[in-house]
């Protein structure tokens, strides 16, 4: 029984290694470069953006609904 | 084991150095073995080293850990808000109440658009999954589920079938029909089993494969046709509460938040563990990618939202503010990703500027704790479920009518002493620091003013 929880808890301590090499050696960028870029794709898309920009009524699909007088 | 003196029955060649001297008669596994003592040492240090191995595991485990934190430390040149320093603030946003949807019996848990940017399912507590058109406010379709705390919804890309799942384990593919009168329970497929609760679904770009998440730890890729399970994500230590798919096209890769504080990126094709955070000090209830895919936004019970960037791979922001002490609940990005929006458990919506870091606006109305914002395919609304049983919809009207003005809610950090205008219809507290809403009891009685119910949770 204690072999087991041995060799289970080595295996686990194995694969947590392996994990933290792997995250370890992925290729990262500066913050300064990656905010950057995240700053550029806000400003190309802010005009498209209809929650901060604000549309028309005329184009807003959830315009309150008006009603129509028939005279 | 120590050399000690023995009585050697036998002397002869060692079994395995093949040296003459004194054999200890010994059995291993039940086999009988002659080792010479020097041999028997050294396969008891063997046993030794298989626990030092375990050490010098722990060992490296923690130095990789330091390196991880060093490397990482090493790219922060710069802070996001620093970087958006020269960026024009966000105007006053008009967001404003659209529609109401009212018709669950129970808490709302989840809400999901539909591509046709006009459809919603939303499921609630007591098992009832209902599709809704959002413009016309009519109930399209409704499944009533046998289990209760319909946890997860979905709508399939095609707009043809929704996936719901919760407390019964399982993730339920239901296709939608035209026909009204079709009883649609009786077509609900079980297509994913786990060994706890559903929390989370999603479809993938197609109808045929749906990902989802569990309280037993893991999320599952599963083909809806057969059911079977395709590929399984193992790493996540406590129960895992959200997931998102990367946006693009192409994209194959996908965020999981959990109870462990611990938000993870996988590789869908081979099940690997990408990327890891883990800078929340509490569950993390939700996850959302940045609409380019290359950052993602996470919600926690530690009232704060952060902002992680997956090139960098480190938390880039963090949305907090000392008056909100609520956990978050969940997050969603506008169109442009500029605006989060992001749900508390203080019944409000607070909407962040995510380049800057402040807080724009905060959108009040629920009842009751908010349990998911989904902004709709076009940006152009966003709808909020919340456990007070409704779902309301929150459009924008024409610019430069802001019916949502930014409040001023407390004092800057840097000066001692509020410069605001007290309002005449708030009421402030003594100090000046808090604002309570007269219909949010929760805050009041955080004050310590009321004795009612307890101090901090809202009842």
């Amino acid at each position: 029984m204690s072999n087991n929880n041995a060799s289970s808890s080595l295996i686990i301590a194995q694969r947590a290694v392996k994990q933290l090499r792997l995250e370890a050696s992925i290729r990262r960028i500066k913050v300064s470069q990656a905010a950057a870029e995240l700053k550029q794709f806000c400003l190309q898309n802010a005009s498209k953006d209809p929650l901060l920009m604000g549309v028309p009524s005329s184009d807003n699909p959830f315009r309150p609904p008006k009603s129509c007088s028939l005279f | 084991m120590c050399d000690q003196t023995f009585m050697a029955a036998t002397f002869g060649p060692c079994d395995s150095c093949s040296k003459a001297s004194p054999l200890m008669n010994i059995y291993i596994k039940s086999e009988a073995i002659n080792y010479c003592s020097f041999c028997v040492e050294m396969m008891a240090c063997q046993g030794l080293q298989k626990g030092e191995t375990l050490a010098t595991l722990k060992k490296e485990s923690e130095n990789l850990k330091k390196k991880l934190e060093e490397e990482r430390g090493k790219l922060n040149d710069i802070e996001l808000h620093q970087v958006a320093e020269k960026v024009e603030a966000v105007a006053a946003l008009s967001l404003k109440t659209r529609r109401v949807l009212k018709g669950h019996g129970n808490k709302v848990l989840c809400v999901d658009w539909c591509k046709d940017k006009r459809r919603l399912v939303s499921s609630s507590q007591d098992g009832k999954v209902i599709v809704w058109d959002a413009f016309t406010l009519n109930k399209e379709h409704g499944v009533t589920l046998p289990c209760t705390w319909v946890m997860a919804c979905a709508y399939a890309p095609s707009g043809c079938a929704v996936a719901c799942g919760g407390l019964d384990n399982k993730c339920s593919v239901v296709p939608l029909s035209l026909d009204r009168n079709e009883n649609l329970a009786a077509k609900k497929k079980s297509v994913a089993m786990h060994t706890n609760y559903v929390s989370g679904c999603s479809f993938t770009n197609s109808d045929m494969q749906l990902l989802t998440s569990s309280g037993d730890g893991t999320c599952a890729l599963w083909d809806v046709e057969s059911g079977q399970l395709l590929q399984s994500f193992h790493g996540h230590t406590a129960d895992v509460l959200s997931l998102d798919l990367a946006p693009s096209e192409t994209g194959n890769t996908f965020v999981s938040g959990g109870c462990d504080m611990k938000a993870n990126v996988w590789d869908m094709r081979s099940g690997q563990n990408i990327q890891s955070f883990e800078s929340h000090e509490s569950d993390i209830n939700c996850v959302k990618y940045y609409p380019s895919g290359d950052a993602f936004a996470s919600a926690s019970d530690d009232a704060t939202c952060r902002f992680y960037d997956l090139r960098a791979d480190r938390e880039v922001a963090v949305y907090q503010k000392d008056s909100i002490i609520f956990g978050a609940s969940s997050v969603d990005f506008s169109l442009s990703g500029r605006l989060l929006f992001t749900g508390y458990n203080d019944y409000t919506i607070n909407v962040w500027d995510v380049l800057k870091g402040t807080r724009v606006s905060i959108l009040l109305g629920h009842e009751n704790r908010i349990s998911r914002v989904r902004v709709s395919p076009d940006g152009t609304a966003l709808c909020s479920a919340s456990w007070d049983n409704s779902l309301r919809i929150e459009g924008t009207g024409p610019r430069g009518n802001p019916t949502h003005p930014a409040p001023q809610l407390h004092p800057p950090a840097h000066s001692g002493r509020s410069q605001s205008v007290p309002r005449a219809d708030r009421i402030y507290s003594p100090s000046n620091k808090f604002l309570v809403f007269p219909w949010v009891f929760s805050q009041w009685e955080w004050l310590g003013k009321s004795s009612k119910g307890s101090a901090l949770e809202p009842s």
